[in-house]
Formats: structure tokens, C-alpha cells, sequence
């Protein structure tokens, strides 16, 4: 049926596959109608996806080293942006970040300027000069660059605990999603999502991990987009909301006078109630508490490693730069879809003359809204007549932030399908960046500590399976610790994103940018930055101290990331020069032409 | 590992100009992200006093302005570093 090999057909079999996706989701539509209920649509949805995910997982088996650590470098820059977004994107942008832009209002908006502004860093600092240098991994990178084990694992140590905090927190929202769809407790959804994550990078690494993001980035782009669109226009808001919601932001805007934004007479545990106003920048403070905040997401996108190695993958240099033009447009259409679904899930909760709206009705006709008993009965929603007027306030409306993208299908009255891909699509997200964090960790584990540092004779063979037990490894880990729920997705997200700015940002960029840094520095670069940011961390998370100038625990990395270039700078030049080999190899990897720097 | 340390074949000088070339766009690129990333929205107050597609400055900027601007000069300056690159044969 397909002639060539499997690159050649990239656009027909993704196209298929497109198609065999939106006819899955047309025979569930159809099913609905027939009567099939609502949980027995979100099961297939779910079943449906994940077993295609397993297929290319399957397919794509190998057993050798440059499939299994990069793709055998042959992913084009179109593909390779779909699975970085894929990648990128995890559950809580898909689940979370309409939520977050709902009830977070102006502050919030400095995650979503932070994790798209981070590509331009990504662009023009890291990703072409990675591809160049030929690496493997990260500490690859670092520990040739500036030679010498203790260089390499530091940055190991690093980057396991930036993406083993990231990671905890995807393996928990895919057990979320999964214990919601399939009616099992969260504890065994958790034990479903690790096998249905490990069996895409388990056989196939880094190969097989590529082609299923593209599967996942197709379904969950399509998850966002579809549910948003049609909202839009059962809701009279236009056939394409992005354009024309300006007027619904400055509506709600006076609706939010007019009600007052009090806080709760009396707080419900776990929901909470609209505080912040949608988009009100109050300037000087509230400015300084964007800007920390885009800083320190921007610069840690640009030093997650399982980002970088993403651009590892391409077969060219100048197709890694274009993959990363392709990547932030990718994650640009889910990125500039948020707040238009924010913006008019909030209108169609507060305008009075809406059919759908909550706020100022009798509290019986609100509870007999069919959408708000079924959240309520699992506690992300409650409604309490505090004031006993019999009347919903604003401030009697409680709600769980992450429920937004959830329950905007069945607050605008769409059929179920809808919800059961909004299942699918979260599962992609989260699933996706599992995916990526699982593999970086092991990879680095493999590659850098097992291969470079203690056996550097291992056989092919062992290398690769040694790469597999620590991925299974690592992933019951990430699952055992998931299923404690430590942490709300969020707070884990961000710190994952300062603690690799604190300690890999400026070894990264000055490795390509400054010739004259060496081993020392690097080492006390990483060394530093990690621990100034580590410990400011548990100081004012657990320590009881006072943030410096509202530099709080989502935001260390402002403290760590000085620290890091100081200590880089001042120990780089109090210590010799790199050797002339050293500086030559920083020029040849300055331009895109010739070989690469490590030839495997 | 075979480490590669001269791979290709161009002089100093063609070198040194395409690294120069090379770090001025980064500059200029760098320069642009800094105003959309952190000065436009430092002063969104400031710009909510105007409107712009019906929506206000400001917010527009957060929302939507600043991340098509992020799209658009990666693609500008990858367009350019290809050319830069082609000038000095070190194109692959």
C-alpha cells in the first residue's frame, strides 16, 4: 500500500489517521443519539485512543541506539514541531489553563506569555547549536562541551529533579482523567496511566515516543479546538470566537462591578469562589509579579531538557530551527484558544441575559441544572445560598478552577461526545509529556551516568536494555509518588520549570555563547544556581520566611538563575581558559554545515 | 566517541562574519521578545486605554498580541539565518 519507508509517508498516514479519528468520533455522536450513555462513550473514547498510541508504540520497536535516543534523527521539522507541542503541552495547559486564566485573571496571564515566549529562547540560544553538537541528552551536551564527568552529572542530577517533579504530576492527571472516565478509584486509574505511557517509549525510545505525540498533538488539538468552536456557535458568539471576544472580556468586566467580587461569606473546601477581576493590571507590583513570573517559565522551557532533546531528532540543523517555528504555532492555536474559552465559559456563567447563566437566579433552578448536580455529587462544584436571599451570588458560586475546559461542553448544553473527547484529548496532553519526561529522565540515567561515567565498553545490547529497566524503573516511581497526591499539578509544574532554569539556563547558553567557560565554571554555575534555588524554595515554602519582593515558591528561579551566572562568570575566569580543542569545537558548533561534534 | 574538530573547511574570516551576523540577529531577536514579553505587558494598564479588534490594548497583548508576535519572529529570524547562513557557504 505505501511505497518508500515509513518518513516518506508521514502526511498519508497522519492524514488516515486524522480521518479514522473523526469518524470514530461521528459513529460516537451517532451512538449517542441511539441511546449509549455517557460513561460507556467516554470508556471507548479513551480505549479507542490509548490502543492506538500502543500500536505505534509497538511499531515502532528497535533496537538501536540512534532510533532509540533520537529517532534515528530522521523526523521532519512539521512532525517534530507536532510532537515537541505534544510534548510541551501537558495536562495542565490542556485541563488547567483555561481554569487558571478564569479565575486568575491578569497575574495568570504570565504563564501563558512565559510558555510561549520561551521558544524564542529556545530558537535563538539552543535548539539549531543542540543539533549541531550531535548529542544524545542534555548532559551529552554539557558534560562534552566542558569535559569531565562531574560537569555531566550535575547536570544529570538536574534534570532528574526538573522532570521527576514535572512528571508526578502528569502520571497524576492521567490517573485523574482515567478514574473519572472509567469509573475506577484514582489510585488504580494512576496504575492504567503509567502502562498505557510506558507501553509508547518502552520498545520504540525516543522513535517510538515521536510518532505517538504526533498521534496525541492530533487528538488533542482537535479535543480543544472542537468543543471551543461549536460552544461558539450553539452560543451565538461567532463561528470563530479567537476574533471577537473583546466585547465578552469588557461585558464581564462590568458585570464584575456591578456584582462586587466578595469573597466568600464562608469558604467550601476544595472549590472556591471568583475573587480576581478578569483583566485588571493594577501596574508597578502586580507588573513586577508578571514579568518574574513569564521570566522564569520562559527560561525554563528553554533549559527542560526533554524540550531540547526534542530538536535532537531532526535530520538537519536548519530543520531544527524550523521545527521550533512549527512548534510554537502548534501550541500557539491551544495557547491563543484558552482565554477565548475562559473569556466566554465566564460570560455564560454571569450574564443575566444569557439562557445559560447562574449567577443572580433562584438557587432551585441552579440545582436543578443538570451539569451542576453531577459536579456536585463529586465535589468540583457547590452552590450555598450563604446569604439566604434565594438568590446565587457571585461569591455563593464555588467552583474547582481545573473543571473549566471539563464542564464548558455540558454549561453550553453540547451533546456528551463532546465531553468524551475533551477525556481523550486531556489523556493525550498528559500522556504526551509523561511520555517525554519518562524518557529524558532515563535517557540521561542510560546514556550520560551508566554509559559515559560507569561502563564506557557496555555492549550495544546492554546499553538499551539497561535504557529500558530504568525507564520502567523510573516510571513506577513517578506512579507510587502520584498516587500519594502530593502536590496540586500546578505548584509541581512551575517549580520543574525553576528548578531547571536555576541550574541548567546559563551553562546551557554560555557553553555555545561564551568560548571562554569551562568545566569549573559549569560545574559551579549549576552547582550554585540549583542550590541558592533550592533553598530559597524551601524557605518560603516550608520555612516560614517572607518572599523577597513577592518572589514566591512559583517563581525561584529569579533567585537561582543570578546566582547560577555569578558563580558560572567569577569561577570561569578565576580558573584557566578552555583548551584551543575546546574553543574549536565551540566555533564548529556555531555553523549548521560539516559533521556533528559527537559522532556516536 | 570520535570527536570531530575540524569538520568543515572555510576560512577565519568567513567564520568570524557569519558569527557576527549571527549574534547581531540574536541581539535584534532578543531585543523584540524582550518588548513583547515583558515591557507591553508591564504596561498593560497603561495600554488598556486604547483598543485595538475590539478588544483592549492591553489585554489583547497578553492574550493574543504577544504570542503571534513570538510565532512570527521565530519564522522572521529563521528566515534570515538561512540567508545568513547561505552567505557564507555554511549552509548544509
Amino acid at each position: 500500500m505505501l511505497k518508500g519507508g515509513f518518513t516518506e509517508n508521514l502526511g498519508k498516514v497522519y492524514g488516515l489517521y486524522t480521518l479514522g479519528f473523526l469518524v470514530f468520533f461521528a459513529l460516537m455522536a451517532l451512538l449517542e443519539t441511539t441511546g449509549v450513555g455517557a460513561r460507556a462513550i467516554g470508556i471507548m473514547f479513551l480505549m479507542f485512543t490509548i490502543a492506538i498510541y500502543a500500536l505505534i508504540g509497538y511499531l515502532s520497536r528497535t533496537m538501536q541506539v540512534d532510533a532509540y535516543y533520537v529517532a534515528g534523527r530522521e523526523v521532519p521539522a512539521l512532525y517534530n514541531g507536532m510532537a515537541t507541542a505534544a510534548d510541551w503541552m501537558s495536562g495542565a495547559s490542556f485541563v488547567a489553563l483555561a481554569g487558571g486564566i478564569y479565575f486568575g485573571g491578569y497575574p495568570y496571564l504570565g504563564f501563558v506569555v512565559g510558555w510561549t515566549g520561551g521558544y524564542v529562547l529556545v530558537n535563538s540560544l539552543m535548539a539549531p547549536y543542540l543539533r549541531k553538537f550531535g548529542c544524545y541528552t542534555v548532559p551529552d551536551f554539557i558534560g562534552t562541551r566542558f569535559g569531565g564527568n562531574a560537569a555531566r552529572l550535575c547536570a544529570v542530577i538536574i534534570l532528574v529533579v526538573a522532570s521527576f517533579t514535572y512528571v508526578t504530576a502528569q502520571i497524576n492527571a492521567t490517573g485523574t482523567i482515567a478514574s473519572r472516565a472509567l469509573g475506577i478509584p484514582f489510585e488504580v486509574g494512576v496504575w492504567f496511566g503509567i502502562l498505557g505511557i510506558l507501553v509508547c517509549s518502552m520498545l520504540g525510545g525516543m522513535r517510538g515516543v515521536t510518532w505517538t505525540q504526533v498521534a496525541q498533538y492530533i487528538v488533542l488539538i482537535i479535543a480543544y479546538l472542537v468543543p471551543v468552536i461549536w460552544m461558539s456557535n450553539a452560543q451565538g458568539f461567532g463561528l470563530i470566537p479567537h476574533f471577537s471576544y473583546g466585547d465578552a472580556a469588557q461585558r464581564i468586566a462590568e458585570l464584575e462591578s456591578q456584582y462586587g467580587l466578595a469573597p466568600a461569606a464562608e469558604a467550601v473546601a476544595g472549590v472556591r469562589v471568583l475573587t480576581t477581576p478578569h483583566f485588571d493590571p493594577q501596574g508597578g507590583f502586580d507588573s513586577w509579579k508578571f514579568a518574574t513570573l513569564a521570566l522564569c517559565m520562559m527560561a525554563g522551557t528553554a533549559s527542560l531538557p526533554h524540550i531540547l532533546m526534542r530538536y535532537f531528532t531532526t535530520p538537519s540543523v536548519r530543520a531544527a530551527r524550523k521545527s521550533v517555528g512549527y512548534s510554537l504555532f502548534f501550541i500557539f492555536l491551544l495557547y491563543f484558544t484558552a482565554p477565548a474559552l475562559a473569556t466566554l465559559t465566564k460570560l455564560q456563567l454571569l450574564d443575566p441575559e444569557l439562557a445559560t447563566a447562574v449567577i443572580g437566579k433562584s438557587i432551585e433552578d441552579v440545582l436543578a441544572l443538570e451539569w451542576v448536580q453531577n459536579w456536585s455529587q463529586v465535589g468540583y462544584l457547590a452552590v450555598v445560598d450563604q446569604s439566604g436571599d434565594g438568590i446565587v451570588q457571585l461569591n455563593e458560586f464555588f467552583m474547582r478552577p481545573d473543571i473549566v475546559v471539563l464542564a464548558t461542553p455540558e454549561i453550553a448544553g453540547l451533546p456528551y461526545v463532546i465531553s468524551g473527547l475533551v477525556a481523550a484529548g486531556g489523556m493525550a496532553a498528559a500522556m504526551s509529556t509523561a511520555d517525554g519526561l519518562l524518557l529524558a529522565i532515563a535517557n540521561a540515567l542510560s546514556h550520560d551516568l551508566y554509559y559515559k561515567i560507569i561502563d564506557p565498553k557496555a555492549e550495544t545490547k546492554t546499553r538499551l536494555i539497561v535504557a529500558r529497566v530504568l525507564l520502567v524503573g523510573i516510571g513506577v516511581a513517578g506512579a507510587l509518588v502520584a498516587s500519594l497526591k502530593l502536590t496540586g499539578i500546578l505548584g509541581a509544574v512551575a517549580w520543574a520549570f525553576c528548578f531547571a532554569n536555576s541550574g541548567l539556563f546559563f551553562p546551557l547558553v554560555l557553553g555555545v555563547w561564551w568560548k571562554r567557560a569551562n568545566a569549573a565554571g559549569a560545574v559551579a554555575g549549576m552547582v550554585g544556581g540549583f542550590a541558592a534555588g533550592s533553598w530559597y524554595l524551601y524557605m518560603v515554602y516550608a520555612g516560614g520566611m517572607e518572599p523577597w519582593a513577592g518572589i514566591d515558591h512559583l517563581r525561584f528561579g529569579i533567585i537561582g538563575m543570578p546566582v547560577s551566572l555569578i558563580c558560572m562568570v567569577v569561577v570561569s575566569l578565576l580558573t584557566p581558559a578552555p583548551s584551543k580543542e575546546i574553543q574549536d569545537m565551540v566555533d564548529e558548533t556555531r555553523i549548521p554545515s560539516g559533521k556533528t561534534i559527537i559522532g556516536h | 566517541m570520535a570527536q570531530d574538530a575540524t569538520g568543515t573547511q572555510i576560512s577565519q574570516e568567513a567564520r568570524e562574519g557569519h558569527w557576527a551576523k549571527t549574534r547581531s540577529l540574536t541581539i535584534g531577536v532578543l531585543i523584540a521578545w524582550f518588548f513583547f514579553a515583558f515591557v507591553f505587558p508591564w504596561f498593560a494598564k497603561e495600554l488598556n486605554a486604547m483598543s485595538f479588534l475590539g478588544f483592549k490594548l492591553g489585554y489583547y497583548m497578553c492574550v493574543q498580541g504577544s504570542l503571534l508576535a513570538f510565532v512570527i519572529m521565530i519564522w522572521l529570524q529563521n528566515y534570515r539565518q538561512d540567508k545568513i547562513d547561505e552567505e557564507y557557504g555554511v549552509q548544509e
